[in-house]
């Protein structure tokens, strides 16, 4: 150990540190300052940020030693006296923070910036900004928080975001409120599951197949029990209940028995009192393993004598969608397009890495602490390989640094609760970057094979289609995915023929789950595609052709529903064209100052259900409050993983209780406090969630009403809630005298109510499928350079139909961050595997969009309302991160005459494709 | 499990403490190459030479821009002397990492990670720059100048014994009139974070407009950094017009290995893009040099 004396924001504090010690360990675990953050460990990401004498290091590669007597700046010090810092306060006001996890790093480098420079342009934002990621904003946000604070900071008044221009708002809903939980975040109070510390804790760590499939024979933990610091090493043969686990199909070992079939596989796990400690004891060890045969290719999964992954068979699910006759379809035809095209496995990159405390409680029950999409599927699935009742475990949601569907599976929950349970101590399970990308479910790599007949005026008649999704080892929500894949496969249009066939498959690969579009992003690529090729083929404009065919009131979809109502496809997609008529340039146009390059636009539309649909039961509840101090309380187990969900519950509960927003608090994702909520998936929970949320507000006041019309002494339905307070003409009350009023009469003022959506039917037995949609239209402007293939997306012209927007400000955060995860989809991303072996391994070898990746953004907010929704809405959370691949895969065709058929797109083979004459 | 993590103050006795740990001590920059390859990150004690007295800025000194072992790309990139006398280092330290990397790595680290694309080493060869590699024996400190090229024996392997020996410094001699250097790259947006290609040059003109002198580096083209010294001597002599940076790029083309690097490039991709990297730096140094004619004529 040795010395280390620092100044910490202002104060000067010492510490015996590890030699090894990094600075964010020692500012997180030596000094308690845990607003300093980890997403890598490895100097990509630089949300560790912090400035040591003034300059911004990443601190998780800094040698804490190498601070000795320096100045250390961390996002805690940022708030001086009580005032938030105009970053602070402008990035709230913006909206630039979504999960949070990042944003302490933004807000450092933001800083260092700004003490250097006082008036940054944009060109500069995004020069020092450039390896500090984020991966929910999209940084629009980020930017303009950082010019408004610049402003601030020279004195200037401050220049507000700009929004949307949306429906006139209600009191609360459908105004930008801030988000309740930006405050946390932004001085880095916020806890996330890793900034949590029990007493007597121990450290977890797991150890995985590292080969993608083979037999077991032996395991031997005799060597890793031994060594000083372990307290235990768990095998299959220590899971007391079910060996596997799963959110739709019991499926995945929670530790692997028989064979591995991913190298992400957990074998082994260890508790021990370090970190370092649990993961030398991994490696200590022993497992002899039989190779078998890897099967790493979807279609190859399905030949007979594939080796098989899983006893039945490698074929999870084949999904069958068909409407009219497509021979008759594809005879109708004036011209056919046939096409074969790829996506790629793509990986979330949530900047929060996994992790889950367990911990025994002292009545014996088991708690676990985790970040989770889906809180009560971790208690179902906890208890059941715990072999214990689920009312013995409790789930307690803590912040979550980003999820996109990547943490609806169960990672480390059993895993630490296993080891508590074990050991009777606390067990922290953290994984690091390089762990998280082996081991979790990553979007479905799709091959695709398209055919699409249409007449010479563009009206399509046919579309044959067929898919073939690599699920990977195991099932996780596979054939969801596929199905929405499928049953979105011939994209928003009206066709009158299709048939649709799409092969959910279980290779060697790192399974494939739940992922923001949810294979709606990966079938628009491929049908958005077709049509442009269509359009090119028949002359026709691609905006036409899409106007033509888009579906509206009356269409049937291709699973037989018919819509009926909220279908804002058109006025997107001309919404879009004003615009770009508005941009003045032509469809394809070079530049004299940029001899080398090409510019060109392209454009895509999307549509996307709200909700699980298809004959699941789509339902949650809410629990509300009233207090006698006149301040309310939202209670479900629903995941707030940056989408702005706590905003939307208080906003809609302050609406119908007529309270300040300010006094509405959200209490999520704690199983012995919240009641399920349902997934958090499927762009669903504004819908279903603040339907439960809005309907038991509704009766909290009904019962309010009666109890205040007493005392008032005036009819019930004449009765106003504003401002805490219940009037009657010139009469009022305040509200936190109604509840004591209520108290006093021995009324509850706590209630819930669990909301149904919607009945919707299963796939092949017509009527409706989903019980909304989304829908929106983009154009994407493309820079291509001719000599060397690069590809830069310059703007993306959005037009949305979210049926109506509770909150703008959130709204505008979802769309943004949507169109950069989609360009990311196009241009970056790309999680490699060899022969089921990933070579992503570690985050330098995963490219997100970074802040320059950014492209000018104009975005339109259609609101066709939906009857049943609240206040008209729908789902926003995944429409946005769906067509924008596809708007830039035109705009690189229009621009160079080359088609991209595979996913990203890669600037090597473009530049050789563009020379073949 | 590290020892040590210790930052000396003079070089004297950087290089008495690895002759103390004989071996088990290593030198460390910033830290950003060294740190995020877990395989190979174990050294029990750590020599951090970024705060050595004297070798943490950039000065002329003998005629030669003379830069430490301890400064980093970010005030290379910064520095106007360096912007003037081998701009090729400012475009190509400035474009590696971020700033936060830029704040701690340093030049002498991306030569000693010895890796053929190195942006900033590339610089450097292309400058005609050399290290000084110093080390202690029989009691005291020894330093001797070597010609960059000899720092390299093969991808990622260095002939300087970072266990032993220190790159102490660099240098070369700063571009003067008629003369101008630049760098230019390609990086691909997925996978690795490597540049796929890189190119830098350093043109001497004379009154007439003729190549009098060039100095051009290329990576990947090998295992080690390579010197296009076919390519050279096909300038000298030569006014830098469309005929010459299309025979140039042939000759380039002729003498250089390129590889496919599965995720990385194809060699047929390299292949195209080489002559455009080639084109960009070369007529980049022909403007440049236009220039300090111009500044030194007045
Ligand atoms: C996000 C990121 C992006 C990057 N982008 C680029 C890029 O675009 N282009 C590029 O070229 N590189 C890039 N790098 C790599 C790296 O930053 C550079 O190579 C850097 O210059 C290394 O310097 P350092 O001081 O950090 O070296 P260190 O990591 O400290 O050391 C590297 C090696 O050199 C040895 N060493 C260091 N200093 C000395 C010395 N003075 N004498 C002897 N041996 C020494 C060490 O022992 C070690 O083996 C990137 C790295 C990261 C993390
Ligand atoms: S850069 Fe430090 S945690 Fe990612
Ligand atoms: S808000 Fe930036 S990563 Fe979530």
């Amino acid at each position: 150990m040795a010395r280390l004396t620092l100044t910490i924001n202002g104060e000067v504090r010492s510490a015996e540190v590890a030699p090894g010690a990094f600075l964010a360990e020692v500012l997180r675990e030596t000094f308690g300052l845990t607003g300093t953050k980890i997403g890598c460990n490895e100097a990509e990401c630089g949300i560790c940020t912090v400035l040591v004498d003034g300059v911004p290091v990443n601190s998780c590669i800094y040698p804490a030693l190498k601070a000795n007597g320096a100045h250390v700046q961390t996002v805690e010090g940022l708030a001086q006296n009580g005032q938030l810092h105009p970053l602070q306060q402008a990035f709230i006001e913006h909206g630039a923070v979504q999960c949070g996890f990042c944003t302490p790093g933004l807000l450092m480098t933001a800083k260092a910036l700004l003490d250097q420079n006082p008036n940054p342009s944009e060109d500069d934002i995004k020069h020092a900004l450039k390896d500090t990621y984020c991966r929910c904003t999209g940084y629009v946000s980020v930017i303009s928080a950082i010019r408004d604070a610049a402003a601030r900071l020279r004195g200037e008044p401050p220049i507000p975001p700009a929004l949307p221009h949306t429906r006139e708002p209600l009191r609360f809903v459908g105004r930008p409120l801030p988000r309740p939980d930006a405050v946390a975040k932004v001085t880095g109070a916020a806890k996330y599951t890793d900034d949590y510390v029990f007493p007597n804790m121990l450290h977890g760590a797991t150890l995985r197949a590292g080969i993608p499939h083979a037999r077991i024979k032996r395991i031997d933990t005799s060597k890793a029990k031994a060594l000083p610091g372990v307290v235990a090493v768990l095998t299959h043969e220590d899971v007391p209940g079910s060996k596997n686990h799963g959110l739709v199909y019991e499926d995945w070992p929670v530790l692997c028995y028989d064979k591995v079939r991913y190298v992400g596989d957990a074998v082994a796990i260890v508790a021990a009192e370090t970190r370092e400690i649990a993961e030398q004891a991994i490696k200590l060890i022993e497992v002899e393993y039989e190779p078998l045969p890897v099967v790493d290719d979807p279609v190859a999964a399905l030949a007979p004598d594939a080796p098989k992954v899983h006893e039945q068979g490698n074929l999870l699910k084949h999904i069958h969608v068909e409407k009219g006759d497509i021979e008759q379809g594809f005879a109708e035809a004036d011209v056919i397009v046939e096409g074969e095209y790829q996506t790629a496995t793509t990986e979330h990159a949530f900047l929060e890495p996994e992790c889950s405390i367990g911990r025994v409680t002292e009545d014996g029950r088991i708690e676990v602490y985790v970040g989770s999409q889906i809180p009560y599927a971790d208690r179902r699935q906890v208890a059941k390989s715990l072999g214990v009742p689920e009312e013995q475990v409790r789930i307690v949601g803590t912040l979550i640094g980003g999820g996109f569907g990547g943490k609806e599976d169960i990672a480390g929950q059993i895993h630490a609760a296993l080891l508590a349970k074990v050991t009777g101590r606390p067990v922290k399970m953290l994984y690091r970057r390089s762990e998280s990308l082996i081991f979790h479910p990553k979007r479905h790599a799709v091959k695709f094979k398209v055919k699409v007949g249409a007449k010479r005026d563009g009206t399509l008649t046919a579309m044959r289609i067929e898919l073939w999704g690599d699920t990977g080892a195991y099932a996780s929500l596979g054939d969801k995915v596929m199905t929405r894949a499928a049953t979105h496969a011939s994209g928003p249009y009206e066709v009158p023929h299709v048939k649709i066939d799409c092969y959910a498959v279980y290779t060697n690969n790192v399974p494939a789950g739940a992922f923001r579009g949810f294979g709606v992003t990966q079938s628009a690529f491929a049908i958005e595609s077709a049509i442009d090729e269509l359009a090119h083929r028949l002359g026709i404009s691609p905006i036409e052709i899409r106007r033509k065919n888009a579906l509206r009131i009356g269409s049937v979809t291709n699973t037989g529903a018919v819509i009926r109502e909220s279908v804002g496809l058109l006025e997107c997609i001309e919404r879009v064209e004003q615009a770009l008529k508005a941009e003045g340039t032509p469809w394809v146009f070079r530049k004299p100052e940029q001899p080398n390059k090409v510019y060109a636009w392209g454009f895509a539309a999307a549509y996307k259900n709200t909700g699980l649909g298809g004959g699941a039961p789509d339902r949650s509840e809410v629990e509300v409050e009233a207090f006698e101090d006149g301040t309310a309380e939202v209670r479900t187990s629903a995941a707030e993983i940056g989408q702005g969900l706590v905003g939307v519950l208080a906003s809609i509960a302050a609406e119908e209780l007529g309270v300040p927003y300010e006094n509405v608090r959200v209490l999520l994702s704690d199983t012995d406090r919240t009641p399920d909520g349902g997934p958090t998936t499927a762009s669903r929970q504004t819908f279903v969630t603040g339907n439960a949320a809005r309907l038991a507000s509704v009766k909290l006041r009904e019962r309010l009403a009666a109890v205040a019309a007493e005392m008032l002494d005036v009819p019930v339905e004449a009765l106003r809630f504003e401002d805490g307070y219940v009037r009657y003409n010139g009469k009022a009350v305040r509200l936190a005298e109604v509840v004591r009023q209520a108290h006093a009469e021995g009324i509850s003022t706590r209630l819930s109510h669990l909301y149904e959506a919607p009945k919707t039917q299963p796939l092949g037995t017509g009527g409706d499928m989903h019980f909304a949609f989304s829908y929106a239209a983009q154009a994407a402007l493309v820079e291509v350079d001719l000599e060397t293939g690069e590809v830069n997306c310059l703007k993306v012209i959005s037009a949305t139909d979210v049926g109506r927007a509770i909150n703008p400000l959130a709204l505008q955060g979802q769309i943004e961050g949507g169109i950069v995860m989609c360009l990311g989809n196009a241009l970056t991303e790309e999680f490699i595997q060899e022969k089921g072996v990933p070579y992503t391994n570690r985050f330098a070898r995963y490219k997100m969009p970074s802040i320059r990746h950014t492209p000018q953004i104009t975005s339109f907010i259609v609101e066709d309302p939906t009857a049943e929704g609240p206040y008209g809405a729908k789902g926003v959370g995944e429409i946005s991160s769906i067509p924008t691949t596809p708007a830039i895969t035109n705009a690189i065709f229009a621009a160079t005459g080359v088609r991209v058929r595979k996913l990203p797109v890669d600037q090597d083979a473009l530049l050789r494709a563009m020379r073949v004459p | 499990m590290r020892e040590a993590y210790l930052i000396p103050e003079t070089l004297e006795e950087a290089t008495a403490l690895l002759a103390r740990y004989q071996g088990r001590a290593r030198v460390v920059g910033g830290g950003t190459d060294y740190f995020v390859d877990e395989a190979h990150n174990g050294a029990p004690v750590l020599i951090d030479v970024t705060r050595l007295r004297g070798l943490r800025e950039i000065r002329e000194e003998h005629g030669y821009v003379f830069i430490g072992c301890g400064v980093t790309h970010a005030q290379i990139a910064a520095s106007a002397l360096l912007q003037q006398s081998g701009t090729a280092l400012v475009e190509a330290c400035g474009q590696i990492g971020g700033p936060q990397v830029r704040n701690v790595a340093t030049l002498a680290g991306n030569i000693a990670h010895a890796l053929p694309a190195a942006d900033g080493t590339l610089a450097l060869l292309a400058l005609g720059g050399e290290i000084q590699v110093a080390w202690h024996a029989e009691g005291e400190l020894r330093a001797e100048w070597w010609p960059l090229a000899r720092a390299f024996k093969g991808p990622g392997q260095s002939a300087v014994d970072s266990t032993r020996q220190i790159i102490a410094a660099m240098r070369f001699k700063p571009t003067g009139a008629g003369e101008a250097s630049a760098f230019a790259r390609v990086m691909r947006p997925q996978g690795v974070a490597l540049p796929i290609m890189g190119v830098a040059a350093r043109l001497k003109f004379d009154a007439e407009g003729r190549i009098e002198a060039a100095a051009i580096a290329t990576g990947p083209a090998g295992p080690v950094p390579f010197r296009a010294v076919q390519t050279e001597a096909f300038l000298i002599g030569r006014m830098l017009d469309e005929a010459t940076l299309d025979e140039a790029a042939q000759v380039l083309l002729g003498e250089v290995h390129v590889r496919t690097s599965p995720h990385r490039a194809t060699a047929a991709y390299r292949r195209a893009v080489l002559p455009v990297l080639l084109r960009r730096a070369l007529t980049q140094c022909a403007t440049r040099a236009q220039r300090t004619l111009a500044i030194h004529e007045r």
